[in-house]
Formats: structure tokens, C-alpha cells, sequence
């Protein structure tokens, strides 16, 4: 430890000091203190994350692919859908996030580190152990979780596999490592910024991520609690949602979604960030209305908070409430609206090129709207009792993680990778994975609101005959756009040692302190802090 | 240098943090005393509300129809039904019917009556004088009995409901009788 503290001192770019062999190379990413190293280790698990949740879709759509019983028994395909659906959201995005705050943060703000970089550590290191315990519940006597990543009791207590419990702990340890990279990030950006960068300077990438921190902040514990509450309901003989004890299994659904829609905005503020750096700098102009992104931010993730029974309008909730939140909803449009507007502005009349990750900006401003559309059509209650629990709904939140949120991961991946490694990624290569993903895209979801439409329930392994024409369609986009995801993976891991070398600027158009400095950059980013004009 | 600064901050953003935890756990009195107060879980009274014919006003213009439904929970293998299926009633009006319970199984078994009325709104103006799911019901080995429900409407009972569902799902309780 001590030759690393050693080393905040001096100015070096070459790393840290590394030990001989394998005890020395697992003692240097076991110990590291080191943003960027963390930044790493938290990108490596989500790539990781996303071909083992990713191969989890494939067979669901293999599943899917014909009517009636094909590979695999109906309790391992709900054990499929419960998994896959947890491991994307908080295997993939949430730590593909916190990575990329990781690693941009500091040098966006003109920082040397994080402020609690051991506590950084801690964070990290708490996600392999967590997904071990998840992943391990496949291989139990029973099988694992086969409730949905919703939870909803009695499904997850009364009759539960006996596995719940290791899901169950997998789940606080991920939100004890998500809560703690949130206090060091908000401590990072509140405390650390270099002289002259004010509140109203920050890149919006690091705006959108102290709000998103603090949205962690108020409902991580909240997830912790029901958690805990179905824990105790399974063994420790409480009531919380048993209705022969007096309990109620509805209060499970508020307070999971109390927590889970808020979680929707935590997965998606940071790629609305993302995409305000992106498009600028490939638009060569400033983002267009800043400070209404800034609120725009402000008011999405203070709305979020009086949404949640807009998953529950057919529990029997009092009219008065259903058209309250039917509102509500309705309102968190205005919010994101003035935000793909910006983006929008900022495109008119810019100087755009069409490198990947513009690419994938535009396809995020365009199909993460149309996600926001069929929205607002689930957020109507009478539209609601016809649509909800079928694949309507799936078509829905998968159009706003998927080319949503994911090709925003995938955006910041191609923009900032040249920075993080000084390789430029393979240019042909990016266009190629981009065309294919966001065609397949398209051809895995838009059937699915057909589908929903038509009747089709979600969370089944088998359909009626009528469905099957549009369940190949789906399921063919779905094959073709895993398959194109093996390019992102070679693309990424060739930038790494073989692609062109890049200056510290990288992009033309690149705007911000961490492109004034090195690609890539010294290992400790500012150590004397920067001078903001 | 920046350490003091961290120390505070870090101390306020634990404190939100054991707070919004401890705030999970308090959703479970707010809406349990929200639902009540409300009427709005379709949760019924569960003491005997006095029935008093002379104060008590009779519609005779209104007809609502009551159903009646009951369900055994897993693990309950008793006959349980309604001995009338559904009852037109004037709201004001007493109404009496029995519900049929067989203890099927060869062991003395103890239950509990959980109500539940659909729409939710509704609940709060259906009031029982006297009903089985006021107490713990316990029938030994292949015993039967009839148990009694008597009821009424309230007047104020709003003018879009015509149609009442009372649901009553048997919970086996056995296990946490106290012994006498």
C-alpha cells in the first residue's frame, strides 16, 4: 500500500509497481486503490456480466422460437427470465456505470482521485463475490429464483426455492457496493473539483451521475428492506406480506416499487449524460440549453419518487390514486422531452460526422423516444388494464434498456476507449457492430408490441399458435444482435494493444478537461489542479 | 486537507442512507394505517358493528347484489362454501346467510377467515354484526358446522356500485393456537 500512496506524490504515467508473478499481478487489482484500475475492474465485470446475462436471452429466445416444449423445462426458463433480468441490471449497467464514473470523473473535474479510494476498493470487490452467490442458486437442490427479477411475494417467500436465501444476500451485498460507490462519488464531485469548476461547469455526464448517486442513496436501502422483510417472512415466521398472518403481499409490490422506479432512472440518467457528451462533440457545438439539462435532470429523478404505482394499476389501487400517478407519469415526459429536444438542437446546424459513437448516440435519441412512447401508452389506466403483464410491456422496457441504455454504454465505450487505452478502436469494425445492433435491435422488439398487443402474457415458456409468426422474427433479431455483440467484444479487446495511437485530444471536436490530458492518461490523473477558465 | 470535509459529508450521506433504510421498514405501519383509515384495501371491520333497526335507514328504490365467494388456502383440505351464493339486498337492510365448513381431515385443525371485498372502496360500507372471521374457527376430525354472517349496507354505499364480491380465504392457523 505504501508504494502507492508513495506514489500521489510524484507525477509518473507508467502504473503502479507490480510484484512478481500471479500473486504480485492478483495483489496489485486486489489492493488497488486507483481509480482507473477500479474504472477497469468494474468495466471487465460488466463485459463479463453482459455475455453471461446476454447467453441467458439466447435461451429464452431459443425457447421461444417455436411454440410448445423445446429445450428447456419451464421452471429453468422462468430461472432464465429471473436471472437475466437481474444480472443486466445490476451486473451490467450499474457497474458499467460506476466504471465509467470511475475512471472519467476525477479527470472530468479535475481531480487526482476519488475521495475514498480504499472505500472505492471495498465497492468493487464485494460485486465477484455477490455474483458468485447469485450464480451459484442455478446449481442448487431446487434451482434458482424463478419468480422474476420483480420478487413479488408470496412467489419469493411462501413459495420460493430454497435458493431465495443466497439471492437474497447477493442482493444486499450488491447494494451495500452500490450505496458505497455512491457516497464516494458525491464526495468526489462535491469536495473534489478543481478550483473554478463550479456546480453549473460540470461536464453533464458528472451532473447526471451525482444525481444518480443520490437516487442510490435514497432507495438502495429501501431495496435492502423488502429484502430483508421477505428473508424474515421465509424464516423468521414475520407476516410482512402473508395475509393469514395479517400481512399484505401488495405492500411488497409498493415497497419494491417504491425502490424499482427510481432504479429505472438510476439506470438511465448516466446515459443521458453519456449522450450530452457525445453529441456535442461530434456536432462540433456546445450542448444546446445546459442548464435545462441540468434541471431537466433535477426534476426527472424528483418525479420518479411519486410514479411507483404506475406498476400496480391493477391491484385494486382507489381511482383517485390510479389517475394521480397516471398524471405523474405522464408529467416525467415534459422533463426527458426538453432533454431529447436539446440533443436535437444541438445536432441542428452542427458540423456532425458520423463516428461510432455518434452513431449510437442518434440510434439512442431515436429508439430510446419511441421507448418513451410506448411509456406514456402504459401509463394510461384504462390503456393500462388491456397492455400490462404482456410483452407490450416487454417491448417497452426492453426498447429503453436495450438501444436505450445499452447503446449508450456502447457510445461511451467507442468515445472514451482511445482516451483510456491511447489506441484508436478499429473504425470499420465499430460501424459494422453499430449497423447490425441496430437492426437487430429492431428486428428482437418491435414484434414484441404486437405480440403484447395481441394478448401474449410476458414470463411464459410456451405460446399460443397464433403468436409464432412474430416469436421467430423476434427471435431471429434477438440471435443476430448476441452474435454482433462478439464484434464489440473483439473490437474492444484488439483497441487494446493494437489499434492506431491516439493524441490526448483524440476527437476533433473534443471538449473537457480529460482530453487535455494524455491518452492515456497518467496514472494519477491531476496532481496539480487544472486552471478553468 | 480535504480529509475534515469528507469525514462530515460522508457522515450526513451514511445518515440518509441508515435512514431511507429504516424508512423501508416504516412503509409497513404507514400503509397498513393509510389502508385503514381509507378503506381503500378491501379490508373489512373486524369487530361486531351493533346493528340498530330504528336508527339504521332502509333504500327501498336501491337494489345492490351481493356475492359471495370462498376459497381455501393451500394446505386447508376442508369443504367451505357459502350456503347462498348471492343475495340481493336494500342498503340498510339486514342480511343473514351461513357458510358451510367440513373439517375433511382426520386431526382437530383451527382456521382463520381472512375477508376481502371487490371493489376495495366498498369495504368500509359493508358492515358485519356478526361474522365467523371475527374469531379463530376450530373443527375436529371430519366435524361440520355452519357458520353464521349477518350484515348490512351502508346507505351512503356510492351510487356506482351495484355489485359487491365478499371473498373469504381460509388460513390454517393451527399452529399458532395458543393452548388453553
Amino acid at each position: 500500500m505504501s508504494q502507492v500512496l508513495a506514489h500521489t506524490t510524484e507525477h509518473d504515467d507508467h502504473g503502479p509497481d507490480q510484484g512478481k508473478g500471479v500473486i504480485g499481478f492478483l495483489k496489485r487489482w486486489l489492493f488497488t486503490t486507483n481509480h482507473k484500475d477500479i474504472g477497469t475492474l468494474y468495466l471487465c465485470l460488466a463485459l463479463f456480466s453482459f455475455f453471461v446475462a446476454g447467453g441467458m436471452a439466447m435461451v429464452i429466445r431459443a425457447e421461444l422460437l417455436q411454440p410448445g416444449h423445446r429445450f428447456i423445462d419451464p421452471n429453468f426458463f422462468n430461472q432464465m427470465t429471473t436471472l437475466h433480468g437481474l444480472i443486466m441490471l445490476f451486473g451490467v449497467v450499474m457497474p458499467a456505470f460506476t466504471g465509467m464514473a470511475n475512471w472519467q470523473i476525477p479527470m472530468m473535474i479535475g481531480a487526482p482521485d476519488m475521495a475514498l479510494p480504499r472505500l472505492n476498493n471495498w465497492s468493487f470487490w464485494l460485486l465477484p463475490f455477490a455474483f458468485v452467490l447469485l450464480g451459484s442458486t442455478m446449481f442448487h437442490a431446487g434451482g434458482g429464483p424463478n419468480f422474476g427479477w420483480t420478487m413479488y411475494a408470496p412467489l419469493s417467500t411462501k413459495y420460493a426455492p430454497p435458493s431465495t436465501d443466497f439471492m437474497i444476500f447477493s442482493i444486499h451485498m450488491m447494494g451495500l457496493s452500490s450505496i458505497m460507490g455512491s457516497i464516494n462519488i458525491i464526495a468526489t464531485i462535491l469536495n473534489m473539483r478543481a478550483p473554478g469548476m463550479t456546480m453549473m461547469k460540470m461536464p453533464m455526464f458528472v451532473w447526471t451521475w451525482l444525481i444518480t448517486a443520490f437516487l442510490l442513496i435514497a432507495i438502495m436501502p429501501v431495496l435492502a428492506g423488502a429484502v430483508t422483510m421477505m428473508l424474515a417472512d421465509r424464516h423468521f415466521g414475520t407476516s410482512f406480506f402473508e395475509a393469514a398472518g395479517g400481512g399484505d403481499p401488495v405492500l411488497f409490490q409498493h415497497i419494491f416499487w417504491f425502490f424499482g422506479h427510481p432504479e429505472v432512472y438510476v439506470l438511465v440518467l448516466p446515459a443521458f449524460g453519456v449522450i450530452s457528451e457525445v453529441i456535442p462533440t461530434f456536432s462540433r457545438k456546445p450542448l444546446f440549453g445546459y442548464n435545462f439539462m441540468v434541471y431537466a435532470t433535477v426534476s426527472i429523478a424528483i418525479l420518479s419518487f411519486v410514479v411507483w404505482v404506475h406498476h400496480m394499476f391493477t391491484t385494486g389501487v382507489p381511482l383517485g390514486a390510479e389517475l394521480f400517478f397516471m398524471y405523474t407519469t405522464m408529467l416525467i415526459s415534459v422533463p426527458t422531452g426538453i432533454k431529447v429536444f436539446n440533443w436535437v438542437s444541438t445536432m441542428f446546424k452542427g458540423s456532425m460526422t458520423f463516428e461510432t459513437p455518434m452513431l449510437f448516440a442518434i440510434a439512442f435519441v431515436f429508439l430510446f423516444t419511441i421507448g418513451g412512447f410506448t411509456g406514456l401508452m402504459l401509463a394510461l389506466v384504462p390503456a393500462d388494464y388491456q397492455y400490462q403483464d404482456t410483452y407490450f410491456v416487454v417491448g417497452h422496457f426492453h426498447y429503453v434498456l436495450v438501444p436505450g441504455v445499452i447503446f449508450a454504454l456502447m457510445a461511451a465505450t467507442y468515445y472514451w476507449l482511445p482516451k483510456w487505452t491511447g489506441h484508436m478502436y478499429n473504425e470499420c469494425l465499430g460501424k459494422w457492430h453499430f449497423w447490425l445492433s441496430v437492426i437487430s435491435v429492431n428486428i428482437a422488439f418491435f414484434p414484441m408490441h404486437f405480440l403484447g398487443l395481441a394478448g401474449m402474457p410476458r414470463r411464459i415458456p410456451d405460446y399460443a399458435l397464433q403468436f409464432t409468426n412474430f416469436n421467430v422474427i423476434s427471435s431471429i433479431g434477438a440471435f443476430i444482435f448476441g452474435l454482433s455483440q462478439l464484434l464489440f467484444l473483439y473490437n474492444v479487446i484488439r483497441t487494446i494493444g493494437h489499434g492506431k495511437k491516439v493524441d490526448g485530444r483524440v476527437w476533433e471536436g473534443s471538449h473537457g478537461l480529460e482530453w487535455t490530458l494524455s491518452s492515456p492518461p497518467p496514472y494519477h490523473s491531476f496532481t496539480t489542479p487544472p486552471v478553468i477558465n | 486537507m480535504a480529509v475534515k470535509k469528507h469525514v462530515k459529508l460522508v457522515a450526513l450521506l451514511a445518515a440518509m442512507v441508515l435512514g431511507m433504510f429504516a424508512f423501508g421498514f416504516a412503509l409497513v405501519p404507514i400503509y397498513n394505517s393509510l389502508c385503514k383509515s381509507l378503506g381503500i384495501n378491501g379490508k373489512t371491520n373486524t369487530e361486531s358493528i351493533a346493528y340498530n333497526a330504528a336508527t339504521v335507514k332502509i333504500v327501498h328504490d336501491r337494489t345492490v347484489v351481493v356475492e359471495f365467494v370462498a376459497t381455501n388456502n393451500s394446505g386447508v383440505p376442508w369443504a367451505f362454501y357459502p350456503k347462498t351464493r348471492k343475495l340481493a339486498v336494500h342498503p340498510g337492510e339486514i342480511a343473514q346467510l351461513a357458510f358451510y365448513a367440513e373439517n375433511k381431515t382426520g386431526h382437530r385443525m383451527t382456521v382463520q377467515a381472512i375477508p376481502s371485498v371487490t371493489p376495495g372502496i366498498a369495504a368500509k360500507y359493508l358492515k358485519k354484526t356478526e361474522c365467523f372471521c371475527f374469531t379463530q374457527q376450530t373443527l375436529n376430525a371430519h366435524e361440520a358446522m355452519d357458520m353464521p354472517l349477518l350484515f348490512h349496507l351502508d346507505a351512503n354505499l356510492p351510487a356506482n356500485v351495484s355489485t359487491i364480491t365478499l371473498a373469504y380465504t381460509l388460513f390454517d392457523v393451527s399452529d399458532r393456537v395458543t393452548k388453553p
